[in-house]
């Protein structure tokens, strides 16, 4: 009985494939949706974390020489003592920057570069590899050590062993510095009883790149799972239109004595391998669509494999499961409603024609009054709710909420359209559309999530990109950086740079606890650089001119919220009182800063002198520069720092992640299209019967197919006009909510108008794709079909 | 730390599938183990460079005045990427060093890595002294030994003082590990006095015991289809046994095992004297790994039940393995220490 009962409903997928294509391809492109956002992520972070390793010699406290180098002697007695430190060889080969580490002791190997191949690890420490981008090992070319190209180096940079890199420059037995790793073991001996000639450096915080990046793929994991949620809605149609259409046959098989339980589990049964097969489809789809997405990602068959290579894709086994995970879950939570509906439905009930949309219509005061329930809830956590929970709630609240509110909502403006409607068509057109929103609701809700994603993601992403270049921008304000190893040098190195360069910006800083919260102040001099560069969030009027003129203190945004210090409050520096003037973005920054200027701060801590001084110049003069220091002060390189090459590389890296996002929202729009081309497909038929008289009636059916177009028209727009403050509001829970749960400061979100516009083009064009074919369909019915309309009694 | 490099390089194919972290691969053109074994003392206590791994392995069964069993490791792993090479940095040979202090509760452990030929790492037979870092094995000579070494969480500071001759392992020393004759060069010292003081996050717990120390080295110890060991140190109170059993891809055993009595005289056993069967499976770190064991050896009347002083003494090291303090129980009483290798 099994059998025949599952034969009697698998028939109806043959009898409507179109309704089984429609199931299967929302499914997966929602699963691959899912998992592409989850692979470009993964792969994202995984270049980031590669950039950071380049960037970020700044993360570990190093050792350093006043005579620019260490012996390796020192280095072994450090060892020796219990110090867990690494050695560094580094200078310069034909202009290009050689750094030598050894991947034994190193906290992060070679940086980027993947040793996963034995026998080219044996090369790297017995004989010599050179790691490098293509573009800098064609500059080394005479050297005869093996070159191997690795892309996520840092440009003009060059990776090597520290033993080839002590060769190389011929530094017999000579580092030039050593790093130190970040856990220790716990009997030492005094590190100034080991080696009282080095000193010890600690972390510049270099890993701020990385904190900053970790909030951009929170964001975008929500913006993976918003896709995913546009899928489900067009599942949810799939299942439930299968439903409506499958219920003579379920009556039948149920009048046939067919037990109910057994109807819900073979029903259920046949979701699950529908789910399966589309979620495999899907995680194989997603895979295409971020291969195809990173441009310098290429999914190789080493992927199919699991082996590790740097810079391809990977599919993960857990990829794979929580892609088919979501699949089967989406669909369960998708067919739910229908699976409760079709367990409670009494068996006389079954066959009554369009049964699905007239109760989805008596539902509707429901629906508004569960809509409404849910928006009061997101403003409620909006206002009162804290910690990430509540800000994640905040959003699924918003979302489900305003979905459930679309077709309320457009069906009173149909309503008031109605209304004002002058001639006899235009009243038809605007009943017909009303009529016609249950069955188009759930893809018009599919529609107003992609739309609303899109916007937030855009602006996200967008108020994401502003805010880190005015990160790199106000970080890295100076062309050049140069640190001293001692006040002595210091000094020398001012006198010097001063008569050849714009402006040399002493940095001092010294670490205090401001009201119990450990923080750095630092004591910068007044000068463009950082009026320009250094935004306020907050600000007394005049704050940068009073605090030039010693009146009051800046202070970045985590001291702020931590401290719960307002503009105007007093902060005690050295004993002495400064109001606050200004709170500055400090993005990453995990602890507090102040800044006072500078004769305010040589007053407060007049020990202190600047080691590091930012150099303003022509970018195109830093080489030349760096060779005077290198020759005149016997400079080290890793005391000298091109921020503007920095500034690009990091740049670069990141611009890669936008152009995804990019494609993600060209693809998330299309799934919509997608989901309102197949609910008017399935409607064309449904709706002959209402068409037919108005035919009759003298509309030719030329003119009825661009009524059909108008309509898609109308009804996108008007999604689109409830999408926009949804996707700000999402846009603004992500970054005012979310990431300050997450991260302890906000992202400050920007407006972009232009890209808004042209989403509601997109939107209107999907849907306007989507409405061509069955135009066209119902514009080439033949009259015949039109008129069976009325000889058959339906 | 780089755990994946190490895995690669110290021990060189432990990611292919031959044998436990790559002790069955080809010899090329590294020494290899002779009968009869001659040795030189105390040249030998040191390394040797043209075989391909070797190691300085000591472990200690330890009780504080509470009577509270504590367990300690303290080994120093050498292995060449190539039989000669240059010196300095390009020296093809590493060094990786493990300690572990094992409590009832609790397993403490720390790794150690470093390149040969910059003196970061190494062994001199006279006098004696073996080290990584700060982590040093030191003798006047190899019957009076200091040892010390740290991690994160944990540090101890130790003297040794053997009681008894050194005893050669297998055919005087000759240690065959497998039908197709594949061998190392193995001794030990089983007889060292210890006491000292471990440094624990609970506070400085001083502490006495008794210590073994194997010398091996080789090129090729496993044949090709070996996938791990299970080798026992035990001292009852009749003698002391060693054992070990290498696990065979068709499911067979390799054993051998050494009797020594309490005045140092070894009596060595071919393969299927000694037998080893599990008797208790713990969950380690998602893998069952058998911590009660049954152990026998008829000809000198041994059939003991063993038990792991702490069931959890996982080595998370690059190359991970189990190894930690047991007691015995059954025809003979006493404690000793078990290392488990391939259970991957």
């Amino acid at each position: 009985m099994t059998r025949a009962g599952l034969q009697a409903l698998v028939s109806h997928w043959w009898r409507n494939p179109m309704q089984l294509f429609t199931l299967v391809v929302g499914l997966s492109l929602a699963t691959a949706l899912w998992s592409g956002v989850q692979a470009v992520n993964a792969e994202a972070r995984a270049s980031y974390d590669a950039a950071a390793q380049t960037l970020g010699e700044g993360q570990f406290a190093q050792i350093t020489s006043p005579t620019g180098t260490i012996l390796q002697a020192d280095y072994i007695r450090l060892r020796r003592a219990g110090w867990l430190v690494s050695p560094v060889a580094e200078g310069r080969l034909d202009g290009v920057r050689l750094i030598g580490l050894d991947p034994l002791t190193a906290p992060s190997g070679l940086g980027p570069v993947d040793l996963g191949d034995g026998e080219l690890t044996v090369d790297v420490l017995t004989r010599g590899v050179l790691f490098a981008t293509q573009d800098t090992l064609d500059r080394i070319a005479a050297y005869d050590v093996e070159q191997v190209a690795s892309p996520d180096i840092a440009p003009g940079v060059i990776l090597t062993d520290v033993g080839t890199a002590q060769r190389l420059l011929d530094l017999d037995d000579q580092l030039n510095r050593l790093i130190v790793a970040p856990e220790q073991p716990i009997t030492q001996t005094p590190f100034n009883d080991v080696t009282p000639a080095l000193t010890m450096r600690s972390p510049q915080g270099g890993s701020d790149v990385a904190r900053l990046t970790d909030s951009f793929h929170l964001n975008l994991t929500a913006f993976g799972l918003l896709s995913f949620a546009v899928g489900i809605f067009i599942v949810h149609g799939a299942i439930g239109l299968a439903f409506e259409q499958r219920r003579p046959v379920i009556r039948t098989l149920r009048a046939l004595g067919f037990p109910l339980r057994r109807l819900v589990f073979l029903i259920a049964f046949e979701l699950l391998v529908i789910s399966l097969i589309a979620g495999a489809i899907g995680v194989g789809l997603g895979y295409i669509v971020a291969a195809a997405l990173l441009p310098d990602v290429a999914a190789t068959i080493s992927g199919l494999y699991g082996a590790s290579v740097s810079g391809t894709l990977q599919l993960r086994p857990e990829w794979w499961a929580s892609g088919l995970m979501i699949a089967v879950g989406g669909t369960g939570m998708a067919a739910m409603s229908s699976l409760i509906q079709l367990a409670r439905m009494p068996l006389l009930a079954s066959a009554r024609p369009r049964a699905w949309a007239m109760q989805a219509g008596r539902g509707r005061m429901m629906q508004a009054g569960l809509a409404a329930g849910l928006l009061i809830l997101a403003a409620l956590l909006g206002a009162f709710g804290s910690g990430l929970v509540a800000g994640f709630g905040m959003l699924a609240a918003l979302l489900i909420g305003a979905a459930l509110a679309l077709p309320v909502v457009l069906d009173r403006v149909l309503a008031f359209g109605a209304s004002r409607a002058k001639s006899v068509v235009a009243e038809w057109f605007w009943a017909d559309t009303r009529q016609q929103l249950p069955g188009l609701s759930l893809a018009l809700m599919a529609l107003l999530l992609a739309m609303a994603a899109n916007v937030g993601v855009s602006t996200m992403v967008s108020s994401f990109r502003l805010t880190f270049t005015g990160f790199l921008d106000q970080r890295l304000a100076s062309e050049f950086y140069v640190y001293a190893d001692d006040a002595e040098q210091a000094a020398a190195l001012q006198t010097y740079l001063t008569p050849r360069v714009d402006k040399v910006l002493p940095i001092q800083s010294i670490d205090q606890d401001i009201r119990g919260l450990s923080s750095e102040i630092y004591g910068p001099t007044a000068h463009a650089t950082y009026r320009d560069n250094w935004l306020f969030l907050q600000s007394a009027p005049d704050a940068w001119a009073r605090i030039e003129a010693g009146e009051g203190a800046a202070i970045n945004e985590q001291l702020a919220r931590r401290a719960d210090i307002d503009i105007g409050d007093e902060i005690t520096l050295a004993g002495q009182p400064f109001p606050v003037l200004g709170i500055y973005g400090d993005y990453g920054n995990p602890i507090g800063q102040v800044i006072v200027t500078e004769p305010v701060f040589a007053r407060l801590f007049p020990d202190v002198r600047a080691l590091r001084f930012g150099l303003r110049m022509d970018a195109a003069d830093i080489p030349a520069l760096a060779a005077d220091l290198r020759e005149t002060f016997d400079l080290a390189e890793a005391n000298m720092i091109n921020q503007a090459g920095i500034k690009t590389f990091s740049l670069d890296v990141f611009e890669r992640t936008f152009t995804v996002t990019g494609a993600l929202n060209v693809l998330t729009l299309a799934v919509a299209g997608f989901a309102i081309l197949m609910s008017l497909l399935t409607l064309a038929t449904m709706r002959l019967p209402q068409l037919a008289p108005v035919w009759a009636q003298g509309l030719t059916r030329a003119r009825l197919g661009r009524i059909e177009i108008v309509r898609a028209v109308l009804l996108a727009l008007l999604t689109a006009a409830l999408a926009l403050p949804l996707g700000l509001a999402l846009a603004w829970t992500l970054l005012a909510v979310v990431n300050v749960e997450a991260f302890g400061w906000r992202l400050p979100m920007f407006l972009f108008p232009l890209d808004y516009l042209r989403l509601a083009v997109f939107a209107v064009v999907a849907a306007v794709l989507a409405a061509l074919w069955p135009a066209r369909k119902l514009a080439r019915t033949r009259p015949a079909d039109l008129l069976k309309v009325f000889s058959n009694e339906r | 730390m780089n755990a994946k490099i190490l895995a690669l390089l110290l021990l060189p194919c432990a990611a292919s599938a031959q044998g436990f972290a790559g002790l069955g691969t080809e010899t090329d053109d590294f020494a290899t183990p002779e009968r009869p074994a001659i040795f030189d003392f105390p040249a030998d206590h040191g390394p040797h460079d043209d075989y391909r791994i070797e190691w300085w392995y000591l472990t200690a069964n330890l009780e504080a005045a509470d009577g509270t069993p504590y367990g300690l490791q303290w080994t120093l792993f050498r292995s060449a990427l190539a039989p000669d090479g240059g010196d300095g940095w390009s020296s093809p040979q590493l060094w990786m060093g493990h300690a572990a202090v094992t409590t009832p509760d609790a397993h403490f452990v720390s790794e150690r890595l470093a390149r040969g030929g910059i003196g970061q790492a190494g062994v001199t037979a006279a006098p004696f002294e073996a080290w990584i870092d700060d982590w040093q094995l030191k003798g006047p000579d190899f019957d009076a030994l200091t040892m010390t070494a740290s991690g994160p969480d944990f540090a101890y500071d130790m003297t040794l003082t053997a009681q008894g001759p050194l005893i050669f392992q297998g055919d005087n020393g000759y240690s065959v590990k497998s039908a197709e004759g594949q061998a190392s060069y193995y001794y030990s010292q089983p007889f060292y006095e210890i006491e000292g003081t471990l440094i624990l996050p609970d506070g400085n717990v001083a502490v006495t015991g008794n210590a073994w120390l194997d010398r091996e080295w080789s090129s090729q110890p496993l044949s090709d289809n070996q996938t791990g060991w299970d080798w026992f140190s035990l001292s009852l109170d009749a003698g002391k046994l060693m054992g070990f059993r290498l696990r065979q891809t068709d499911g067979s055993f390799y054993t051998s095992a050494t009797w020594i009595t309490p005045g140092g005289e070894p009596t060595a056993y071919p393969d299927g004297a000694f037998t080893a069967e599990p008797t208790t499976t713990t969950n380690v770190q998602g893998r069952d790994i058998p911590t009660g064991w049954n152990v026998r050896l008829d000809a000198q009347g041994v059939d003991v039940s063993l038990q792991a002083i702490n069931p959890q003494a996982w080595m998370d090291t690059s190359i991970p393995y189990w190894e930690g303090p047991i007691t015995v129980t059954g025809s003979h009483n006493g404690v000793g220490y078990l290392e488990m290798t391939g259970y991957e």
